[in-house]
């Protein structure tokens, strides 16, 4: 078989496992939803129409835009009507209104933590609790999500606190517009299914290996085989069974469990699981799955003649593991890219809102936003005086004058996100490279305190490379750093490259840079990749000067070891180039170092 | 709102468990801090121990839930009722109160009440959410996704009891004791330090990693959510049970026997961890104590503050970035050589 039939073929399966999803999903709205990951197109069209299809009549299907406020996530102030009924009328937000159907998010890989977060909440109680704006909204909401991914590589996802909750991830990418004109599901199975659903019976034994085989695949979160075990039973619903079978629990663990997996499953030992409250068990029979929950089996016998439901269930699940993800695992790399996902999101709010709010003062609506409550508090003592004279209609109405009208005032501390360029070759590493390791985590817990965020880029060999985009989280920072390989060339030049490109995201993101270089300063590899001591040092010179020019403020620290007359050292040089504070680590204690960056901090 | 999950048919977690429930015996640790994975039960077990706490008797109309029994603790309101003559008690569950994500500060420590202001022209304060957690929990989910301003605040009411609203016009002050209990994943972005030291009891919690362990948890999930009533029944007089200890441990709580012998451990502990301030060990008694009383014991012993050491010091060591172990393996470390002499 050529490579454009497999392509094919390949498109066919994942479109088939698409419409499985889309028809389990409208079967039972509390498997979650579906992350979706395809571009804009011709397929994704397809099984939005699809899903439409199936889902029940009259049920609502909302869609969220990127960016949406909490006003009409969850609900606010309904101005108009508030200032014609002369008392707050609150407005219900998306979340209440996709009651009963479906919340659709648009570019849910790049949805903030926070948001997802309040759409997790509503999806865990089923309903949205919101306390603002001097009202309390209490309103039902169940709804399923489909978060329409278009991300592209690993890093762009959305949050994981919301694709933990959705049972399907499905991945469309390339799946062309010919291979998606089909469908396997119509929609009046779905509604007998759906008519089913409730009676489904069977669930022991299903638990029992979906929950080991999320567990030999490495699938931490608890949520995946309940998620899975309702995929099961939808599944079943769906055939027309009445009680679970191996195939609706090779269904849910191909749809469910196989995206998420993290890690290749072995069939010699259960790899991940070291089991320490039972060390005996792995010594005794490592294929068997452990002794598992079916008391009514009655046999106790090693040998279960019957090909084990936990292999059958873990091979259908590995043969959907997609393929890119088979290919990393294999080469060793554990993901725990989804997990880790997290602080990037939470790291910033959209532009135009920056800084947390601190009240509001009288002001020209030209002059920011309206603070909608401030202006009512500020124009309510004075009702009863403005309506005199006034009647009918008109003595109802709330009277607001332009003095009354109350500007958001913003806190504008703008947040600085220091990016450690971290010099991981040859020369500086292997006696430093600890040192250096250590003096770093001093300043992220420095940076961690002051609600900075930290990035890390690490050069060696030829090139220069984020090893960790900017985050807040301390764990992750620290993790990242610790296993930071060493050794190679000195390719300064590309690592300040590297870490200018960041920056200028970083400024993009509305927060201010601070570049801290550590480096003992010989650069040996140059920006082609080719070694020379001589055109490496120009180049990172080069590089140092674009730094200057791009008025970042930087902070280089010296870890190459004392020389005899200090301007020589050449991270003097190059930190002249970047204008950049100098200090020398063997000088510098963590005090002086956090200091240091202190005051390299951009001013507020 | 739907039946809680009983709490008592929360799989493993014993220390998250202990944890609310000593916060449950004795408030006055301090709050709660959970840190951890994903889809470990935490929500679940919050709403799950308010579900499982005794009824208290509140003020009827009163928006803060005085208690009747303590004329001290009254809000003004209470008090001009009680000179008009005797008030009246009524039943209530324990609050628990959610404090969203999106909540505006406004609506968490209370307001000008804009439909009065607005309709009758009159200045009357509107209660926000920790008038309605009086005596009972408040609840931050993703507590390190919080706005720092709004957790400051909440730490602040949490700590001195009273809620003070100076703004918009208006003065008042009315009690605000809750438990404050905090939820979140470190993976996202953690607390600041000066406030993680504010949290009485921090309990990590894992995914049970053992399949028999996680096989259980998914069972009953799925038990409950097919039939809540039914399961909740079946759990019912383990519910009862444990209702009953924590009711008992707090009426024994105060002729718990705490010995100078308990307490010099106590500070031996605390100074070789390197604790700042006194609070980790005040926390750290308070918890024993409350431990002690649950287990039934008459006196506080070694054993008590073995246990509960991990909870109240973790999370108020010095940090060291270059000690790769983590705090809770340095407090049982420094608990082991402690008490092995």
């Amino acid at each position: 078989m050529g490579a454009a039939d497999q392509r094919k073929v390949d498109q066919a399966l994942a479109w088939a496992r698409a419409c499985e999803a889309a028809a389990l999903f409208s079967i039972d709205p509390m498997l979650g939803g579906v992350a979706l990951r395809a571009p804009a197109g011709p397929a994704r069209d397809a099984w939005l129409d699809l899903f439409r299809d199936l889902a029940p009549a009259g049920a609502p299907m909302r869609r969220a835009p990127l960016g949406i406020g909490d006003e009409r996530l969850l609900g606010g102030l309904d101005l108009p009507a508030t200032l014609r009924a002369g008392r707050p009328i609150a407005q219900a937000g998306i979340l209440a209104q996709a009651h009963g159907g479906t919340l659709v998010l648009a570019m849910a890989e790049r949805v903030q933590s926070g948001t997802a977060a309040r759409i997790a909440l509503a999806m865990d109680s089923g309903e949205i609790g919101a306390e603002r704006d001097g009202m309390t909204l209490r309103a039902p909401a169940r709804f399923g999500v489909i978060a329409l991914d278009e991300g592209q590589g690993d890093d762009e996802r959305p949050p994981a606190a919301l694709l933990d909750r959705l049972a399907f991830h499905i991945d469309l990418d390339g799946v062309g517009h010919a291979v998606a004109l089909e469908r396997a599901v119509i929609p009046v199975e779905i509604a007998e299914a759906r008519r089913r659903l409730p009676a489904i019976a069977g669930a022991d034994e299903a638990i029992a290996a979906l929950v080991t085989v999320a567990a030999r695949l490495g699938v931490d979160s608890l949520r995946a085989p309940s998620l899975a075990l309702r995929a099961a039973r939808a599944a079943c619903a769906l055939r027309g069974g009445d009680a679970i079978e191996d195939d609706d629990i090779a269904t849910a663990a191909r749809l469910v469990l196989a995206p998420r997996a993290t890690m290749f499953p072995t069939s010699e030992s259960e790899p991940d699981d070291s089991q320490p409250s039972e060390p005996e068990q792995s010594a005794e029979a490592p294929p068997e799955p452990p002794r598992d929950s079916r008391p009514d089996d009655g046999d106790q016998s090693e040998e279960q003649a019957p090909p084990d439901l936990t292999d059958l269930v873990l091979a259908a699940a590995a043969a959907a593991i997609p393929p890119g993800l088979l290919a990393q695992l294999r080469a060793g790399k554990t993901t725990r890219a989804k997990s880790e996902r997290g602080g990037k999101a939470g790291a910033h709010a959209p532009a135009g809102k920056r800084g947390r709010p601190v009240g509001a003062r009288q002001g020209q609506l030209r002059d920011g936003r309206l603070g909608l409550v401030d202006t009512l508090r500020a124009a309510a003592p004075w009702q009863r005086l403005r309506r005199q004279g006034l009647e009918g209609e008109d003595a109802r109405r709330v009277i607001v004058r332009p003095e009354d009208f109350r500007i958001k005032r913003y806190k504008q501390r703008r947040e600085t996100s220091a990016i450690f360029v971290v010099d991981a070759s040859g020369s500086a590493a292997m006696q430093r490279l600890a040192e250096v390791k250590g003096a770093i985590e001093l300043l992220l817990a420095d940076c961690y305190v002051r609600r900075d965020s930290v990035a890390l880029v690490a050069f060696r060999g030829t090139a220069g490379e984020v090893v960790l985009p900017p985050t807040r989280s301390l764990a992750r920072a620290k993790r990242t750093l610790a296993g930071l390989p060493g050794g190679g060339g000195t390719p300064i030049a590309a690592g300040i490259d590297a870490a200018l490109a960041l920056a200028d995201t970083i400024r993009r993101k509305g927060q201010s840079p601070l570049l801290v270089l550590m480096t003992d300063g010989r650069a040996n590899i140059g920006r082609s990749g080719a070694p020379g001591r001589a055109q490496a040092f120009e180049d990172a010179l080069e590089s140092g000067r674009k730094v200057r020019a791009a008025g970042i403020a930087a902070l280089a620290i010296d870890t190459a070891p004392p020389l005899k007359s200090i301007g020589d050292a050449p991270t003097l040089r190059l930190g002249q180039a970047m204008n950049a504070r100098y200090i020398r680590l063997p000088y510098a204690n963590a005090t002086t170092v956090s200091d240091a960056v202190r005051a390299a901090s951009p001013s507020p | 709102m739907a039946l809680p999950f009983p709490f008592s048919a929360i799989v493993g977690q014993d220390d998250m468990k202990l944890a609310f429930m000593i916060a449950a015996v004795d408030p006055s640790v301090g709050g709660v801090l959970v840190f951890g994975d994903r889809g470990t039960g935490k929500s679940t077990a919050v709403r799950a121990l308010a579900a499982l706490l005794p009824k208290i008797s509140v003020v009827v109309g009163c928006a803060y839930g005085c208690d009747p029994a303590r004329p001290a603790g009254l809000c003004e309101a209470c008090r001009e009722r009680k000179a008009g003559g005797k008030l009246k008690s009524a039943l209530e569950p324990v609050p628990v109160v959610d404090l969203p994500l999106g909540a505006t500060e406004d609506r968490v420590v209370g307001a000008l009440n804009l439909e009065r202001a607005l309709s009758v022209g009159e200045k009357a304060f509107e209660p926000g959410l920790l008038a309605r957690a009086n005596r009972g929990f408040l609840y931050i989910d993703e507590a390190n996704l919080l706005e720092d301003h709004l957790v400051d605040l909440l730490l602040d009411v949490a700590a001195s009891g009273e809620n003070v609203i100076e703004r918009e016009g208006l003065s008042v002050r009315h009690p605000a004791r809750f438990v404050l209990i905090g939820s979140g994943n470190p993976e996202e972005g953690e607390l600041r330090p000066q406030l993680l030291d504010r949290f009485g009891l921090a309990v990590d919690v894992k995914t049970p990693g053992d399949i028999p362990t996680r096989i259980e948890v998914v069972k009953r999930r799925d038990a409950f959510e097919r039939d809540p009533d039914a399961f909740t029944q079946k759990w019912r007089s383990e519910e009862q049970k444990l209702r009953r200890k924590i009711v008992a441990a707090r009426a024994a709580l105060g002729d718990v026997v705490t010995g100078d012998a308990a307490l010099e451990s106590a500070a031996r502990l605390c100074v070789a961890l390197g604790t700042d301030g006194l609070r980790g060990e005040l926390t750290l008694i308070r918890a024993a104590r409350a431990l002690a009383s649950l287990e039934g014991d008459k006196a506080l012993a070694d054993s008590h503050l073995r246990r509960v050491a991990p909870f109240a010091l973790s999370h108020r060591l010095r940090r060291n970035p270059l000690d790769e172990a983590g705090s809770t393996v340095r407090v049982s470390r420094a608990v082991n050589e402690l008490f092995a002499a």
